[in-house]
């Protein structure tokens, strides 16, 4: 698990649920194949509506061919909510984003997020997606439960990342399993 | 202290006696479930972690039901149904509904219970976010995804987080014109979307006894759409007879001690309730049909786990009959067994079929069809920016197709009540 993570941010709303963060048609996809796999992120957050694709101003499509990736990505309330698909995590993580910070989490994403590894999914206290716009320079302290806006020199508290840390930082459920004797080391 | 039934199930599933809200701990899984869409990536997952030669824990507890991308040209699609033929065949997976033949049966969610896999005190997982459904059955049920379950794949086991549980009491009978869809589209409006993250929503009250196993599957169905980790209903002699009807194997009950500890408990009058909607784009923009009559529609959907069982077609047809259809009308049993039913079903001597058909709606094939969108040529996709009125479960933006469309929950009694108007109704203008 990294230390920092440093990028720039995109900034999404409330209630974003994994139909636009991954729309359906792409579900035909599988995400074993590595071929595959790798095109979910030209289709990442391809779903939210064009008023909503980058807060404040949206109409700023997420993934742009040419330009680099968002590292992080800024939400509201609820992330991650609706179906179970974990094409979701992936699509983000394969786009070049690296962690989350959002109000709260829909539980299944949450779990898809830690128990695979994709992303690290940060909490935070206040509403954050008032205090960064889409484009702003970021960086997290993972050891200082912290987020710096570097655009506006401004810094946040992240809530600890609790109980789900040892599965974080042996890397995903499986490691963490094994790590704790739950599988044998062979597997 | 006492225990709440979800407790009581997973302190079961992990071989204790108590457990505490808030714990993490080790269950037992007694069903796993996937599909097309899922099943290809569990799978991998399965196979990268477990190695190639690896043996899943136990052939006869993981069921397998195509049922997603079933009828489309898609290529991709297809080859995914291959890749769960290919598990099925080299693990000896027993319960395998494949598609194109006599075992095919259509939505998971429907299918688990008519082929006996929902049984009171079990815990069953399903890579789809409405595996919360069979908790109408009194089991701990929820949707994961597919590193957890190719996880269970490997080892029969998944931590939980014991979840605090929400209690939802609901008295009296539903009058003729509501329906459970209608009670539950109340709930979320009034918890929100994220009302009941990482809780258990147990419902309870006099109303549980007078609905059928189906409604009480379309309550349990719809938890997620507050944020629900399951829903739950204590079993009763519904549950006993449907499960004895479906299945040999035995099964333990448990039920909520009257001590137990709740994080909240709310109460309804099932007469206060009246029909009702969830708007754009949100199951919890909640609104009263009635409110809505200026609401002009471009289409009426009624299928899938939430609201494509026999009694939501039953109530469907009540409205329909002798009436045509103003608007285009698509109705998608979940299963073959629900379309089989259609021909045998009937309202005033008319066969469901014929109902549908007369008023001028299109049956498709049973599958999830456009509930979730999926490929361009899926049954009933809203494929441009329409007004549609359905009886599924979600209206995110997008959710059923293009992201320009809008989409309307209700009752499957208002949409048939809307198809017939081809603006929103209450249904009561066709029950008097």
């Amino acid at each position: 698990m990294k230390d920092f993570i440093r990028g720039s941010v995109y900034v999404v709303g409330d209630d974003i649920d994994t139909d636009q963060i991954i729309p359906a048609q792409y579900l035909n996809l599988n995400p074993a194949i590595p071929e595959e796999r790798k095109m979910f992120a030209q289709y990442a957050l391809s779903g939210l509506p064009d008023g909503g694709a980058g807060l404040p101003n949206g109409n700023r499509p997420f993934f742009q061919e040419e330009a680099p990736p968002f590292r992080i990505i800024l939400a509201g309330k609820n992330f991650g909510c609706g179906s179970s698909r974990e094409h979701a995590p992936i699509a983000l993580q394969v786009a070049g984003v690296e962690a989350v910070v959002a109000e709260f989490y829909a539980r299944i994403f949450y779990r898809n997020c830690v128990n695979g590894g994709y992303l690290l999914p940060f909490e935070c206290e206040e509403r954050l997606i008032d205090h960064f716009r889409t484009g702003d320079e970021a960086e997290i302290r993972v050891g200082e439960e912290k987020i710096l806006n570097l655009t506006s020199d401004k810094n946040f508290r992240l809530k600890s990342l609790g109980e789900v840390l040892p599965i974080l930082e042996a890397g995903d459920v499986f490691a963490y399993a094994k790590a704790s004797g739950m599988l044998p080391p062979s597997q | 202290m006492g225990m709440t039934l979800t407790e009581k199930i997973l302190a079961k599933a992990a071989g204790r006696k108590t457990l505490s809200q808030g714990e993490t701990v080790w269950v037992n899984v007694d069903v796993m479930m996937t599909h097309d869409i899922c099943g290809p990536g569990t799978i991998g997952i399965f196979h990268k972690k477990f190695g190639k030669s690896a043996r899943v824990w136990d052939p006869e507890k993981i069921v397998i039901i195509p049922d997603h991308f079933i009828f489309t040209a898609d290529q991709k699609s297809r080859r995914n149904v291959d890749i769960l033929r290919q598990f099925v065949d080299e693990q000896g997976i027993r319960y395998f509904y494949d598609v194109g033949g006599e075992k095919y049966k259509g939505v998971c969610h429907i299918a688990l219970p008519e082929e006996g896999h929902t049984r009171p005190g079990e815990v069953l997982f399903g890579t789809d976010s409405h595996s919360c459904t069979a908790g109408a059955f009194g089991e701990f049920a929820t949707g994961i995804g597919n590193t957890d379950a190719g996880f269970v794949f490997g080892t029969g086991k998944l931590w939980l987080k014991v979840p605090e549980t929400m209690r939802f009491e609901i008295e009296g009978e539903l009058p003729p014109y509501l329906m459970a869809k209608d009670l539950i589209l109340r709930i979320i409006g009034d918890i929100g979307v994220g009302g009941a993250t990482y809780r258990a929503m147990e419902y309870a009250g006099s109303a549980m006894a007078s609905l059928n196993i189906e409604e009480r599957m379309t309550l349990c169905n719809m938890v997620i759409e507050a944020g629900g980790k399951n829903g739950v209903i204590a079993p009763d002699e519904v549950t006993r007879e449907f499960v004895r009807s479906r299945t040999q194997k035995p099964f333990e009950e448990f039920f909520s001690d009257p001590d137990a500890r709740y994080h909240s408990v709310r109460r309804y009058r099932a007469a206060d309730l009246e029909p009702a909607v969830a708007k754009p784009h949100s199951p919890d923009n909640h609104a009263l049909a009635r409110e809505l009559e200026d609401v002009q529609l471009d289409r009426a959907y009624i299928g899938s786990c939430t609201g494509g069982k026999i009694t939501d077609f039953l109530a469907a047809a009540k409205i329909m009959k002798g009436h045509q259809v103003k608007i285009d009308t698509f109705v998608v049993p979940a299963t073959t067994e629900i379309d089989r039913r259609l021909h045998t079903e009937s309202v005033d001597g008319k066969s469901l079929f014929n109902i549908f058909t007369n008023a001028g709606a299109q049956l498709g094939p049973p599958s999830c069809a456009a509930c979730l969108g999926g490929p361009s040529d899926t049954f009933g996709r809203l494929n441009r920016a329409l007004k549609c009125i359905s009886s599924t479960s979600r209206n995110f933006p997008g959710r059923m197709g293009s992201k320009e469309a809008q989409v309307f929950l209700a009752s499957p009694l208002t949409v048939a009540a809307s198809a017939v108007t081809g603006k929103i109704t209450d249904p009561r203008a066709f029950l008097n």
